[in-house]
């Protein structure tokens, strides 16, 4: 079981790695429009074919997806650093934070993502800073009331109790009991947050709130194309979309099977 | 010298009181059985007396003083369940050595195997691990020791060598002890009065 | 003729270290006993033991790693898989070991009702409260609304309404207080005279020697006796096995000693 949860975990890494190598290989030529290589479709020389200005579809793909990890993972620290913070006051700083704390939660939660995203997006003013701003700001109440949960179960499990019982302090228990627990469940919950805060950049884009169309973003090439579509230039929408899925999906994969592998229940199987 | 209870009372989130004025004393040395229904508070009266939980009403003594807030507590407590009274993440020898190194006399009287220290607590039995579990709560500083349900879920062959040895650490150490048990023939057996919950709570 | 066979049954749970070698841990070894129609045959050991174990594998529910050998024979039947499914519910009936198997959001008549296969369930259902002792304004309330004790009551009237031939009581008595657990042993004895096995799973050798039959002693997965439930008495000296006699003197109501070598 663990060998093929270790084998999934590797090909996930490769299959994010791969378009951040590309993204940095191929020269940035293939971003210039090229006149006399217009609306070509794929082929050797260009594998993903070409749009309508000649610019090479593989390029703008690989690094329109470097540009979306890296949003990504801007936006998923911050969150995850929020929800931690918000997380570990709600638990130990007592009822009156807890409250709030949790209704705050329940807030963002009960809005669709998407509209709080546009929402922000826009007061933030648009470009790379406002889509970083409102993915940070959106994707930890989920991670924050996980952690909230965890620290409140952990600080009436017994074992922590007798912990206190043998006279040791409350930072002992918080670093050599606490935390060795919370620690993967946080690292898990933080990397599960990738995939989503992409998809909803990606979205943010193609709805026109995100990145500015001179920035090679995925979101950008897919809007973009939806012009050319029924002009029959298929190869604009697919392979962009499909390597979004692909990367989308690695992430998830990769989360899910680093909580199989140190899901404490599961630790000794 | 005694630890005492002093019309110790705990209400309910639903404001009903689970039990009320109740006076107890377990003098040095002395080992006392508590016995009455499932659910009637003996546990709840068990982690007020530890120090775990405070009462609504009521104090709890140790030698004429309020019991510590921090530090080594001088009464400990030992659950019926032991795979929740440890850390799942931590081997064997770190449970036990948490709060105390336990010397080589405690734990050959508890028959605990040095070989286990390096296993996991999934790895060990239910009787091999509630005896690291009291080993450890063992401590020269433990003056009172609560045995609530400790051998309920072992077989009779385990439970019978657990209380030899407990009672004669308690008996040597003079140290006092509270037993909660159903089982009317083990508190016979073991305590020097016991004491029917019923009576205080209804 | 006997209504339950087993023979030579084995259990091993099969699975992986972390270099990929298989590990087989056997948990019952080389087990073979019978129960007949009318008799309460008491299964002992502790925790740990493979007792509760012994009773998944007659109703089919032990986990898919696990490696079974042996044969089992139901009321002249073997029992195959299949068949484990088809009579589970009305020819064996499980009372579980804990009152959470009940449905908290069914009022526990309805529950009681489902569990009918012969007659009307509303009538069977009142004559089986009325065996129990289990007021009929209990039909109409949900599990939370019951004491510990009721709750029990419920569930083996559940058992007792399917009309199965065999019952497998899984540590019914641990947590009832001791008028309750009596009560229940005490149905248990009613539901024998009437011609149904019963298969008594227990850590308590005193309840077993109380109103079983036979008591079969498991200790680490093996069979050390089957003993009358008659030689349970004074010092055990009619006890064969070592470990049987060891486990009725180290009661407390007994020499409450302990023999080296045989604890866990």
């Amino acid at each position: 079981m663990k060998r093929s949860y270790l084998l999934t975990i590797i090909s996930a890494s490769v299959l994010l790695v791969v378009p951040l190598l590309l993204a940095a290989l191929l020269s940035s030529k293939g971003l210039l429009s090229q006149l006399d290589a217009r609306n070509l479709s794929p082929s050797w020389n260009h594998l993903f074919g070409t749009d309508w200005l000649g610019r090479d579809m593989l390029t703008r793909t690989m690094k329109g997806l470097a540009l979306s990890i890296g949003v990504g993972t801007a936006a998923s620290i911050s969150s995850a650093i929020i929800a931690c913070i918000l997380g570990l006051i709600a638990a130990t700083l007592g009822k009156t934070a807890d409250r709030i704390i949790t209704w705050l939660i329940d807030c963002f939660l009960s809005v669709p993502h998407l509209v709080l995203l546009i929402l922000i997006a826009f007061a933030a003013g648009g470009g790379m800073k406002g889509v970083i701003l409102a993915l940070a700001l959106t994707h930890w109440p989920s991670l924050a009331r996980l952690l909230r949960a965890e620290i409140l179960a952990m600080k009436v499990a017994p074992y922590v109790i007798i912990s206190k019982q043998l006279g040791k302090s409350s930072w002992w228990i918080a670093t050599r009991h606490m935390l060795p627990h919370l620690l993967p469940q946080f690292i898990v919950g933080a990397l599960l947050m990738f995939p989503h805060a992409i998809l909803h950049e990606a979205a943010l884009t193609f709805l026109g709130m995100g990145l500015s169309p001179h920035q090679p973003a995925i979101g950008i090439i897919l809007s973009e194309s939806m012009k050319y579509i029924s002009a029959g230039m298929w190869w604009l929408a697919v392979f962009p979309g499909l390597c979004l899925f692909i990367v989308v999906r690695a992430f998830d994969m990769l989360a899910r099977s680093l909580y199989s592998i140190i899901d404490p229940s599961r630790a000794r199987q | 010298m005694k630890l005492e209870a002093i019309g110790i009372g705990k209400q309910l989130p639903d404001k009903s009181w689970l039990f009320r004025s109740i006076d107890l004393s377990i003098r040095q040395g002395e080992i006392v059985g508590l016995q009455g229904a499932s659910g009637s508070g003996k546990s709840s009266l068990c982690r007020i007396l530890a120090g775990m939980d405070s009462p609504t009403e009521g104090e709890v003594r140790i030698n004429g003083h309020l019991l510590p807030k921090r530090g080594y507590h001088p009464v400990q407590l030992v659950y019926q369940h032991p795979e929740h009274a440890v850390n799942p993440r931590w081997k064997v020898g770190a449970i036990l050595n948490e709060g105390w190194q336990p010397d080589d006399e405690l734990l050959d009287a508890l028959h605990i195997d040095r070989s286990w220290f390096n296993r996991w607590p999934s790895e060990l039995s239910g009787g091999q691990l509630q005896r690291i579990c009291i080993a450890r709560s063992l401590s020269p500083h433990t003056s009172y020791l609560l045995a609530d349900e400790m051998t309920t879920m072992l077989d009779a062959i385990t439970q019978a060598q657990i209380w030899k040895t407990a009672l004669q650490i308690a008996e040597r150490r003079k140290m006092g002890m509270l037993v909660v048990s159903h089982d009317r023939a083990l508190l016979h057996k073991v305590c020097d009065r016991v004491i029917d919950f019923h009576a205080w709570t209804v | 003729m006997h209504l339950l066979d087993i023979h030579q049954l084995s259990i091993a749970f099969e699975s992986y270290d972390f270099r990929m070698r298989k590990r087989t841990m056997p948990v019952i070894r080389e087990l073979s006993l019978s129960v007949q129609a009318g008799e309460i045959l008491a299964i002992v050991g502790a925790s740990g033991s493979g007792k509760s174990l012994l009773a998944h594998s007659i109703l089919g529910l032990l986990p898919e790693h696990a490696a079974i050998s042996g044969k089992l024979t139901f009321d002249g039947q073997p029992l195959t898989d299949r068949r484990m499914r088809q009579l589970r519910g009305n020819q064996i009936a499980l009372i579980p070991q804990s009152v959470q198997y009940l449905n908290p959001l069914m009022r526990v008549g309805q529950q009681v009702e489902e569990a009918v296969r012969i007659g009307n369930p509303k009538l069977e259902r009142q004559k089986v409260f009325e065996r129990f002792r289990l007021p009929q304004a209990a039909a109409a309330m949900y599990p939370y609304q019951l004491s510990g004790g009721m709750a029990r009551r419920v569930l083996v009237c559940i058992a007792a309404v399917s009309g199965a031939k065999l019952i497998i009581a899984d540590e019914p008595t641990p947590g009832l207080d001791e008028q309750v657990a009596q009560d229940t042993l005490l149905v248990f004895q009613q539901m024998a005279d009437q011609g149904t096995a019963i298969l008594f799973i227990t850590h308590d050798l005193t309840a077993a020697a109380q109103i079983a039959d036979r008591v079969a002693v498991l200790h680490s997965g093996e069979l050390m006796e089957i003993a009358p439930a008659s030689s349970f008495t004074g010092e055990g000296t009619a006890l064969v096995h070592p470990y049987t006699r060891a486990l009725w003197q180290a009661l407390p109501q007994n020499q409450f000693i302990h023999v080296k070598g045989w604890q866990s």
